[in-house]
């Protein structure tokens, strides 16, 4: 399975939560202003539908190069 | 930083409320435009008044914000100079059907070449949260407090019955449908209307005692049938509620060929 690295940008997030909600792994959780941070990353199968969700453009999935490793 | 090819990305973050659908859509269009691959130069987006069309100011293309419902009147001027460009209007529901009603069926009618997107949030969400032609029996607005009494269109009837080719609908909660129907529409050579269901938390879902971004996109994906799995369905069941995928389509010929035929009929009748 391709793996991928996840970038917020918490300075296009709105914190509207659709992300945290809608993840089937529960892989984000809220800070204190509602904007999601990573907590359990090592959750996440790639579905990108906190991607196709965003209606900020503030999460993307960066392809890693070989031999990097995703974090898990 | 986001970095989309087709986006004017120094211009983010956009201006729509937290968990508004219009980025959903944005984001869905912006995919399917690079599925496409469309030129730049190439591609006009033009939109009319309200939330939705805020759209264009985000999109680095040849872009057209024009006045209240006449979008689609400019598109069609648009696209008549000049058929070899691939036009987008971005419509509200409100824009679309209520003041831009006239012009969305007569551009249904002539089957010119453009592709519409119409975003249903239910409700006219720049100016307050009235109620349009296309929110639901009984859901409440700021102008409807104890519920909606009219009956709302289905802006997909209506289009096919205008007459246009291609008629698709989506929700922001299907949004990889949402992009593929997007993308299915711009091979239709004349006119084609994909109707976005969209949420507005603030104006709509707030009102309607639907807390929530998410509850709110929920709400939407309750209420959708796949057309597939709607033919095997009696009408009781499909009762209140969206129908999505491809409704209709029907290939005829363009406007804009039509109109060049008359051209070249014309200059030899004066050639005579």
């Amino acid at each position: 399975m391709a793996a991928f690295r996840k970038e917020i940008d918490l300075n296009l997030c709105k914190g509207c939560g659709i992300c945290i909600d809608i993840c089937p792994k529960e892989v984000y959780d809220r800070d204190p202003l509602g904007k999601p941070i990573m907590e359990r990353d090592e959750n996440c199968i790639y579905c990108k539908q906190c991607l196709l969700h965003c209606p900020d453009f503030a999460i993307e999935f960066i392809p890693l190069k070989e031999g990097e490793a995703d974090g898990k | 930083m986001s970095h989309k090819k087709y986006l004017r990305n120094n211009k983010l973050p956009h201006i729509w409320c937290p968990g508004c659908g219009n980025g959903i859509v944005l984001s869905a269009f912006e995919r399917a435009l690079e599925a496409a691959d469309v030129d730049k130069d190439k591609t006009v987006i033009v939109s009319g008044i309200g939330c939705s069309s805020r759209m264009p100011t985000y999109m680095d293309f040849n872009t057209l914000h024009t006045t209240h419902g006449r979008a689609l009147a400019f598109a069609t001027g648009v696209k008549l100079a000049h058929p070899e460009l691939e036009v987008f209007v971005v419509m509200g529901d409100g824009d679309a059907t209520a003041i831009g009603g006239n012009h969305l069926i007569h551009a249904a009618r002539r089957n010119i070449g453009l592709n519409a997107i119409v975003i249903n949030n239910n409700i006219y969400g720049m100016t307050g949260g009235q109620y349009s032609p296309l929110t639901p029996t009984g859901m409440k607005a700021t102008t409807a407090p104890y519920g909606m009494v009219e009956r709302n269109f289905d802006l997909c009837e209506l289009a096919k019955a205008a007459g246009a080719t291609y008629v698709a609908r989506g929700t922001v909660y299907h949004a990889k449908q949402l992009t593929d129907l997007i993308l299915e529409s711009m091979e239709n050579k004349g006119f084609s209307l994909v109707e976005a269901v969209s949420t507005c938390p603030v104006g709509f879902g707030r009102r309607n005692k639907i807390r929530g971004n998410y509850q709110l996109m929920e709400w939407v994906k309750d209420q959708c049938v796949n057309v597939k799995a709607a033919a095997k369905k009696t009408p009781e069941e499909l009762e209140h509620k969206i129908l999505i995928g491809k409704i209709h389509h029907a290939p005829a010929e363009e406007y804009t060929a039509c109109y060049d035929k008359i051209i070249a009929i014309a200059e030899k009748e004066a050639k005579r």
